[in-house]
């Protein structure tokens, strides 16, 4: 069903290795486009950060649960009630192209994932 | 400018116009704001005609709120409907948002005038207000210096005297931080206090907002008018605790204070000065000071430069030139969305971005961003630990004075590192405050930061008030 | 539409005893809320684009989720009638660029998804395990302007996002099934589950319920499985057979010529009757899963979900056995077809309601799943009662067959009345005993010849007789009494 993925075979050894080509697979992921230097400077700059975050990484934590939330609170919902919902002339005059009360994108290359 | 609290008392009683009050505000960011650069946008019309709306309230018997004409600096963070909302971005210039944020409400209700949004380092990201895609904001005690960041405006306007109030967000040390460079009190709540409905996110789990004032008492004020419980927020907490503003002035007698070596140690040798000098003058006051060590917290930086980066890679996926927005077009919609977020945004979002996407990616994720969550629970329950034997910690805000603009921006982890001591309690969402407390060997401020358990502001302001009363003049 | 369940064929690729194909269905139902799952937007399907939209939905800057309880109550009626497990759950936000995806990140459930486990089972009694049935936000919609109008040949693209964040449950199955027509048994009875949940209003073609299945074939007897391709999307129990078929024929083909078959993603073309693989710039999606911060845990406690369980009405399998027991001795093959149909259309309530108001059961099952099933919308507006008469009408004789028929034609028609008083007026008036005693001698008086013939045991000339009356009262007479009055005549 929904497993994750392998590392990448391009990937670096593990924690701590961050390789070019992996900053130019996460910035394609982030829809980002870097130029040669900036490759290199970020690739520069985030192992650092990385070799910071190892102390992290070597930590035997195995017996805490990662938290996602500060505070424990459950079970917030709201009744199925309809709301006023936005006017949408308002909505589409933000939108940087309109086309038949829709928003307008270029061609789209793939399927939705 | 004179205290919120005294200003909101005055206009209620019809014997300051709030008209008078925002005048005196617009016309002190006329003069002063071209040095300092703490507004990204002034909104002169809409205030005035809010001031005069309380006024006609006053004057037909109404009570208009606590805050009745007091200024307030908004972050531009904070969606202000039908005003231009930016996060200091190029990738938001120019949008306006179609609905305010819960806290820019309530803050209408009780009486306070909006005076103009704030700079800010880009979508919240950094500790000196020098990522903002609009210029820097300059410290208001030393124009060559920083005012701290990420909500660098809206405590350089409380600072420069611009108003009484401000509001800001903190993610890992952005109200607390900016304000100890400034020399103003600034305060985060307990995670879920405050809304953040409306509050453009960087890092949810992480991000709250709250107060920046020139007195504690203040604070506490604004604090009160902004925070409780909110439909629109499942992360609100349920239930609006007591008004905090009483507690001010109850001092400390009693009162067990953990002096945290964790959250000293690392500083520069005179901010760590000031905060035993500090220590002294609580015990002076009455209170049981104690050292209490949480060697945890040491792991707090690291975690956050994971955890928050991850966060913010999702948040600011929308920003993709589809709905709203900077938009450069090219022939498919995946290219449109590379050249858009290309030129939007700065380099230090990018590299958070990157930096969140990678430790989320498959194959890190267990090693980074779930391994980040469990040292979050440990320092959860470190703090646990600590409040078992003290009621607050006491500790530095920033590690240094504030630095020289340009300094840092080429070192990102140097950067990161002025947050070493206000990320603990972002992780585990407990309440927190800087207050000023004297200077460091520059003249510049130093602040005190004062740490409470979840839910217990009162007690932070409480002795965050007894700190102010006995900071050297 | 009718959702037409057809029998095992043969036809199909289970039949070639050297493959065998495996098949699971991921089924999207979108749930029969007033409201979206994480806004106070109108959940509708039709209404002007972008006019059901606010920051949440639209995931404005500063917007934030806030779950609704009808759709967590009704994808907890879901896992109940699938048997699974109702658990403590959290969100996940599932991240990948799309335009019909306003946050570019899904909110979803990943690794704590609210059902976990249970089971289908077909009409003839084949158990298809279900892996889990989470909750998720529906996308936006997108046209293609411009070209061809399909994807890749489009020039550019409209984005509408009023159905961005309508509630979905999507429904894992195990890959249990080994035919196409399983595959379709199993999404028709889904759906049928569905419907009678009050989940979904099962309009298929209208996007309620859309369906990807995961395809894959190996040899006979093996247990390894092969490499599977999903075909998304499929709106149509047709089109979810024919493309497994397709598909399955399609891979065997291709490892019968020595190649191997690729991992891919398809699109089912209708029209031109095949898959497609759309080509994909990216490599294989990393949506770096994690928890949703913006919202909290969902444990639904013990309480809810006991009333979940207990207000959970009956579900198709139950009503078919309900209606089996009612035909007393061991019903036909052809009467289990009639009472799928029968619960298919949602008509058991009405055919319940005749056979406890005295009507023969096996009459009134007959009339729904032939007659009433013609005109099924019809068919809701009929009355209990009306069809209760006149299934009665016809069972005591009062009636014939061909009039029952007329005048059940004449009230699906008009969309309800009174069976007697429609008798009457087409002139169906019961023919008395005298009557149709008076009309027998009459035939018997005009056919001598053939009567004595009848009379010596020549068997053949009772139809004769028996259609001869039925000419001569227009068919008001009804064929079993006039049998039966031939053979008294007879002696």
């Amino acid at each position: 069903m929904n497993s994750r993925p392998e590392p990448r075979p391009d990937g670096g050894d593990g924690p701590g290795h961050l390789t070019r080509d992996d900053v130019v697979h996460v910035a394609r992921l982030a829809r980002l486009e870097l130029s040669d230097e900036e490759v290199s400077l970020f690739t520069a700059q985030l192992r650092t950060v990385l070799d910071h975050a190892a102390d992290v990484a070597a930590l035997d934590l195995a017996h805490l649960e990662p938290s996602s939330h500060p505070i424990p609170i459950e079970n917030v919902l709201r009744p199925d009630e309809v709301q006023p919902c936005l006017d949408r002339a308002e909505v589409l005059a933000a939108a940087p192209s309109v086309e038949d009360h829709r928003f307008r994108v270029p061609r789209i290359g793939g399927e939705a994932p | 400018m004179s205290g919120a609290s005294a200003i909101g008392a005055a206009v209620r009683a019809g014997e300051r116009s709030a008209r008078a009050v925002t005048e005196e505000a617009l016309a002190a960011v006329e003069v002063g704001d071209a040095d300092v650069h703490a507004f990204l946008l002034t909104l002169p019309d809409e205030a005035l005609a809010h001031a005069d709306a309380i006024d006609a309230s006053v004057a037909q018997g109404r009570d208009p709120g606590p805050l009745a004409g007091v200024p307030v600096a908004l972050k531009d963070n904070l969606c202000t409907r039908g005003i231009p909302t930016t996060c200091g971005s190029r990738i938001l210039e120019g949008w306006r948002p179609p609905y305010d944020a819960t806290v820019v409400e309530k803050l209408r209700s009780a009486g306070a005038i909006a005076l103009g949004k704030t700079n800010m380092d880009e979508f919240a990201m950094g500790s000196s207000t020098e990522n903002s895609a609009f210029g820097p904001t300059r410290n208001p005690h030393r124009g060559d210096r920083v005012p701290g960041g990420s909500s660098g405006g809206s405590a350089a306007s409380v600072a420069a005297g611009f108003t009484p109030l401000g509001l800001g967000s903190d993610t890992g040390g952005s109200i607390r931080q900016p304000a100890a460079l400034c020399g103003v009190v600034g305060m985060k709540p307990t995670y879920g206090r405050v809304s953040r409905y409306g509050l453009v996110a960087f890092a949810s789990s992480l991000d709250q907002i709250g107060p920046f004032a020139g007195r504690v008492e203040d604070a506490a004020l604004l604090f009160d008018a902004i925070a409780g419980p909110d439909p629109r927020d499942s992360t609100s907490l349920p239930g609006a605790g007591p008004p905090t503003a009483p507690s001010v002035g109850r001092g400390v007698e009693g009162v067990r204070v953990g002096l945290c070596p964790d959250l000293i140690d690392g500083c520069a040798r005179d901010v760590a000065a000031r905060v035993y000098e500090a220590a002294e003058a609580l015990a002076a006051a009455g209170a049981k000071v104690d050292e209490v060590r949480v060697p945890e917290f040491a792991y707090g930086l690291s975690a956050y430069y994971l955890i928050a980066p991850a966060e913010a890679s999702s948040n600011l996926a929308r920003y993709d030139g589809v709905r709203y927005g900077l938009r450069i077009d090219a022939d498919d919609a995946a290219a449109m969305n590379t050249a858009t977020r290309t030129a939007g945004f700065g380099a230090e979002v990018k590299r958070r971005i990157m930096l969140g996407t990678y430790a989320l990616s498959a194959g890190y994720y267990d090693a980074y961003y779930a391994q980040a969550q469990r040292v979050r629970t440990m320092v959860m329950q470190a703090f646990e630990r600590a409040y078992a034997s003290v009621d607050v910690l006491l500790g530095a805000t920033a590690p240094t004075t504030a630095f020289a603009l340009g300094a840092k921006v080429d070192d990102p982890m140097a950067m990161y590192m002025n947050d070493v001591c206000t990320i603990p309690s972002n992780l585990s969402g407990h309440p927190s405050v800087s207050v000023p407390f004297g200077v460091g060997d520059d003249g510049l401020p130093v602040g005190v930061q004062v740490l409470a358990p979840a839910l217990q502001e009162a007690l932070l302001f409480q002795v965050a008030g007894a700190v102010e009363a006995a900071a050297p003049a | 539409m009718s959702a037409d369940v057809a029998a095992d064929v043969g036809s199909d690729v289970g039949s070639d005893a050297e493959w065998e194909m495996v098949i699971g269905l991921e089924v999207h139902c979108e749930l029969a809320t007033s409201t979206k799952l994480f806004c106070g937007c109108r959940n509708a399907f039709g209404d002007e684009p972008n006019t059901n939209v606010c920051p949440v939905c639209l995931g404005l800057p500063g917007s934030l989720p806030v779950l609704n309880a009808q759709a967590v109550e009704l994808a907890m009626r879901i896992g109940t009638a699938l048997h699974s497990e109702i658990r403590p759950s959290t969100f996940a936000r599932k991240n990948y660029f799309y335009p019909d995806q306003a946050k570019d990140y899904q909110i979803s459930q990943y690794d704590q998804p609210l059902n976990l486990g249970g089971w289908l089972e077909l009409p003839d009694g084949f158990r298809v395990g279900v892996t889990r049935a989470h909750m998720e936000e529906d996308t936006g919609k997108l046209t293609h302007v411009g070209g061809s109008g399909r994807i890749n040949a489009a020039h550019h693209a409209l984005v509408d996002y009023n159905r961005s964040g309508v509630p979905l449950v999507e429904i894992v199955s195990e890959p249990d099934m080994r035919s196409s027509s399983q595959a379709r048994a199993y999404a028709s009875e889904l759906r049928g589950i569905l419907m009678a949940t009050g989940a979904s209003d099962g309009r298929m073609e209208e996007g309620s319920m859309r369906v990807d299945a995961n395809v894959s074939v190996r040899p006979a007897g093996t247990t390894a499985f092969g490499t599977r391709c999903e075909i998304k999307n499929l709106n149509s129990l047709r089109s979810l057979g024919r493309a497994i078929e397709h598909e399955a024929a399609r891979q065997i083909a291709l490892i019968q010529s020595g190649e191997k078959v690729k991992q891919e993603t398809l699109h089912w073309d209708e029209a031109a009757g095949r898959t497609s693989a759309l080509r994909s710039k990216e490599e294989a999606n990393d949506y770096r899963y994690f928890p949703e911060p913006d919202l909290v845990p969902l444990a639904p406690d013990a309480a809810w979900r006991a009333r979940v369980g207990a207000s959970l009405g009956p579900m198709p399998a139950d009503r078919r056995a309900k209606l089996v027991a009612s035909l007393g001795a061991s019903a036909s093959g052809a009467e289990h077809d009639q009472i799928r149909a029968v619960v298919d259309l949602g008509l058991d309530a009405l055919v319940m309601a005749a056979i406890e108001a005295g009507a023969p059961a096996a009459l009134a099952v007959a009339r729904a799943s032939n007659e009433v099933a013609a005109e099924s919308e019809a068919g809701l507006a009929l009355t209990p009662e009306s069809f209760a008469a006149l299934v009665s009408m016809e069972g005591k004789g009062t009636l014939s067959a061909t009039q029952s028929k007329a005048v059940l034609s004449a009230l699906l028609a008009a969309g309800g009345g009174d069976p007697a008083a429609v008798a009457k007026e087409m002139g169906f008036e019961a023919l008395g005993t005298d009557a149709l005693v008076a009309a027998v001698a009459e035939v018997v008086a005009a056919h001598p010849q053939e009567w004595a013939r009848l009379v010596d045991g020549d068997e053949k000339l009772q139809g004769f007789f028996v259609k001869a009356v039925m000419d001569a009262t227009d068919h008001k007479a009804n064929g079993k009494e006039v049998a039966a009055e031939l053979r008294r005549r007879r002696g």
